[in-house]
């Protein structure tokens, strides 16, 4: 339902979007019908010259049942609700599966930056690639990604990956991702972090192995360099 | 009981020598709850009309980015984020409280109940005093240098306790400085309503014969008192960390910004049900005397709604999912979440079963309480999807969220009012509103209301996130038809507020000019109708009423007449 319109790009895009059809087909169906008895019981007893409403205090258990049916059923439909709801939530936050890469995403007012491993594959040494406002990936890997904030609270989401984390300073939040399609989407900054939370949009590029090989290639030590001063400048404002 | 209190301005059974008081010791200095309660509801429509401007101009921008607003002019990011600050906090803590459970409690209950006064009037004085002076204060807060806060309606830190940071220096202070003396206001309130209610009802009245209405205000002034002092606590660390640079809620100071987000939404949450509750309250008054009804399983209804509020207390974490909270907390909080469906649910199915068997009448009233049932439907159902954990890391802070929480505030704070206000104005002003004009003003706002939010359901199902002024730095925000749908709401909500000035002119015209009111217009049974429309200080110029029966025995069989007042000597039934 959401993948019409917004592509699924990880591996638990899907999870979240059939729990978010299941709901919808649960929640749906027992809409539909309360709205339906409802509207029913208002065109049926519109007031009519010379009938008289019915007394009825709804006190004994053969009346409640109009209530009490319903009642355990929402019970039943919420316990598979809630146990759906969790499965999808342990996959995608309370596990960690082995991680091919780490990147660390740092957000500040009003930009965030990547920091990716370079070609040893390893965080805090010589060749990381930082980059203002572009993460890189590569499809079918798995990442690990540390967030950190310099400033105020902000919130990093993926809409295609359903990935949504929000980001403390103070501390580091931990979470994973694995892309399984190419291409470029929006990363958006979804917790209010001041007059600039509106101007906070980064892009998340997903390569093949090939292209992923090629852009590792091309941010050699001399590109990084350059990058460099940018994020400096960035981490004064 | 008031009487000693105010012995010298009860000259309701002394006529004659009864001494007018001036203007200004009538309308702004009365500890009537009748004065008070529309002191509350004519500030609550003005603060209604700054809540529905600020909506109006930031909702232009986000159709028509970098316009020049007609009233307003051109929205910068600053503007806007102030903007949906103001809204929000306006619509929740200046027009909903103060019009659902203020107006109406003070009106209402000692009528209700049968009693003359609150309990404590000069006490009922203050609390206005109080919630006036806070929205002087709120004010100010838009006039100084910097401008009105502009970090939502949730204050979150360390965005909203360092001025570095949201570079509004005197309003974020002043802001918070307002809704806590909004607090102290409504404390004030919520302590004279349970006491009154508890010691002053009318001889006979059991608690079983309270209408609903009233006990749904008591459940939520217990409730906000509960709740609100862990917020007032937070809110005066917040404000030490704004002008004393404490470090409560800074990490740099060993302080904890998460914090924060417990303790406002401790509050936050069951504030919701603070507001709900009174409103499922008029809303069983008025289904119950427009469908000649009794009201189906009075006592459910009333275990439900307690149900509502106990469970209400352990839900306030599913508002902080993806906060960086200890992610096993979110188990157990979409199970709380999940569950207080049940009772939400079983009120309406109760308000359902209690039109079965009735003769619906469709007034103005009627059509307000039953389109409050039908609209909330969706805000409760709409609920369930960012209660379930796993759709809620998708959700979270989309405009999905915000469409969920308009589907149920805006039945609350307006539907529901709306009905109270049409049902309960004959009693108020003596007079009826025009009946035409009503509906065309019920149409004109059920119809636009639901062209606003279903587009906005949609835009969050497809990726709009929240307090953004402007989606086209996003691409994928920006995809063919998003922003046609952006337009179709804000021209929707063009059209609504429009038609609020059909409502505002019958609504004083009606007040001065309207046809004359019988004491029981509507032939309802509870105690207010006794009194004279309007009812003089006082209220009870017979005496004050026993009471025989419960509210809301409608068409009794034993009885010629389909209403039996509860006032009406006879058999208990």
């Amino acid at each position: 339902m959401i993948d019409k319109y917004v592509e699924s790009a990880s591996t638990f895009s899907g999870d979240i979007d059939h729990l978010i059809l299941l709901v919808t087909g649960i929640v749906g169906f027992w809409w539909l019908l309360a709205e339906a008895v409802f509207f029913y019981l208002i065109i049926k007893y519109t007031a009519q010259e010379g009938v008289r409403a019915k007394y009825i205090a709804g006190e004994d258990a053969k009346e409640k049942r109009w209530v009490s049916i319903p009642h355990y059923a929402t019970l039943v439909f919420d316990v598979f609700i809630i146990v759906s709801a969790i499965r999808v939530w342990q996959d995608v936050k309370q596990t960690m599966p082995q991680a091919d890469a780490t990147v660390r995403i740092i957000a500040q007012q009003w930009a965030w930056t990547f920091v990716h491993p370079g070609a040893d594959g390893k965080l805090d040494t010589a060749d990381d690639i930082r980059l203002v406002d572009e993460l890189h990936v590569e499809k079918g890997k798995t990442y690990h990604f540390e967030l950190q904030s310099r400033d105020v609270l902000h919130s990093f989401s993926v809409p295609v990956f359903r990935l949504k984390q929000d980001v403390i300073p103070g501390r580091t939040v931990r979470g994973w991702f694995k892309p399984t399609m190419t291409g470029g989407f929006d990363i958006q900054c979804t917790e209010i972090c001041g007059i600039g939370h509106g101007l906070m949009p980064a892009r998340i590029l997903i390569h093949t192995p090939e292209d992923h090989a090629a852009w590792l290639l091309s941010q050699t030590p001399a590109t990084a360099a350059l990058t460099t001063p940018t994020e400096q400048t960035g981490g004064m404002r | 009981m008031s009487s000693t209190a105010t012995a010298e301005a009860h000259g309701h059974d002394a006529h004659g020598h009864h001494e007018e008081q001036n203007f200004f010791l009538k309308y702004f200095w009365s500890t009537d709850h009748k004065i008070i309660g529309m002191q509350y509801l004519f500030t609550g429509m003005f603060m209604a009309l700054v809540g529905g401007f600020a909506v109006y101009v930031f909702r232009m921008q986000l159709a028509f980015p970098g316009m020049s607003v007609p009233g307003y002019g051109r929205v910068t990011a600053t503007d806007y984020n102030a903007l949906v600050t103001t809204h929000g906090s306006v619509m929740i803590f200046w027009v909903a409280m103060p019009v659902l459970i203020a107006a109406l409690g003070n009106y209402l209950i000692p009528l209700m109940i049968g009693c003359d006064d609150m309990v404590f009037p000069r006490l009922n004085r203050l609390s206005y005093q109080l919630f006036l002076i806070s929205v002087i204060i709120l004010f100010a807060s838009f006039m100084v240098q910097g401008g009105g806060f502009g970090g939502a309606w949730t204050a979150y830190p360390p965005l909203a306790a360092k001025a570095e940071y949201n570079l509004t220096p005197l309003g974020a202070p002043l802001w918070l400085l307002a809704v806590v003396f909004e607090f102290a206001a409504f404390l004030l309130g919520g302590i004279n309503f349970v006491t009154t209610v508890m010691n002053s009802r009318a001889p006979g009245m059991k608690m079983f014969d309270v209408p609903m209405v009233v006990w749904m205000i008591i459940i939520a002034s217990i409730l906000f008192m509960a709740s609100v002092g862990p917020l007032v606590a937070g809110a005066v660390m917040l404000l030490f960390d704004q002008t004393l640079h404490t470090g409560f809620f800074d990490p740099n100071k060993g302080g904890d910004p998460i914090l924060w987000q417990h303790l406002f939404w401790f509050f936050g949450h069951p504030e919701v049900y603070v507001v709900l509750l009174p409103a499922m309250g008029i809303v069983a008054e008025v289904i119950t005397t427009f469908a000649r009804k009794k009201l189906f399983a009075y006592k459910t209804v009333l275990y439900t709604a307690t149900g509502t509020g106990v469970l209400g207390f352990f839900v306030w974490a599913h508002h902080q999912f993806i906060a960086g909270i200890d992610p096993r907390m979110a188990n157990i909080f979409s199970v709380t979440t999940l569950l207080i469906s049940i009772p939400v649910a079983e009120m309406i199915f109760v308000y359902i079963a209690t039109l079965y068997g009735g003769s619906i009448r469709l007034q103005t009233p009627m059509l307000w309480a039953l389109a409050f049932i039908a609209e909330f439907l969706v805000g409760g159902v709409t609920g369930i999807f960012l209660g379930a954990s796993g759709a809620d890391i998708y959700f979270h802070d989309t405009y999905f969220v915000l469409a969920h929480f308009h589907y149920t505030f805006f039945p609350i704070a307006f539907i529901a009012v709306f009905a109270a206000m049409t049902y309960w104005f004959p009693k108020m002003f003596g007079r009826y509103m025009n009946e035409a004009w009503g509906k065309v003003h019920f149409w004109g706002t059920i119809i636009p209301f639901n062209f606003i939010f279903i587009p906005l359901f949609l835009l969050g199902a497809r990726g709009d996130h929240r307090r953004i002024y402007d989606y086209t730095h996003f691409p994928d925000l920006m995809k063919p038809g998003m922003q046609d749908l952006r337009v179709l709401a804000t021209l929707s909500l063009v059209t609504l507020l429009a038609f609020q000035g059909v409502f505002l002119v019958n609504f004083f015209y009606s007040m001065f000019f309207g046809k004359k009111a019988e004491a029981n217009p509507w032939k309802a049974n509870t105690l207010e109708w006794l009194a004279p429309s309007p009812p003089p200080h006082g209220n009870f110029p017979g005496g004050l009423p026993n009471v025989y029966r419960g509210p809301y025995e409608f068409s009794h069989p034993d009885r010629q007449d389909d209403y039996w007042p509860q006032h009406v000597e006879g058999n208990q039934s």
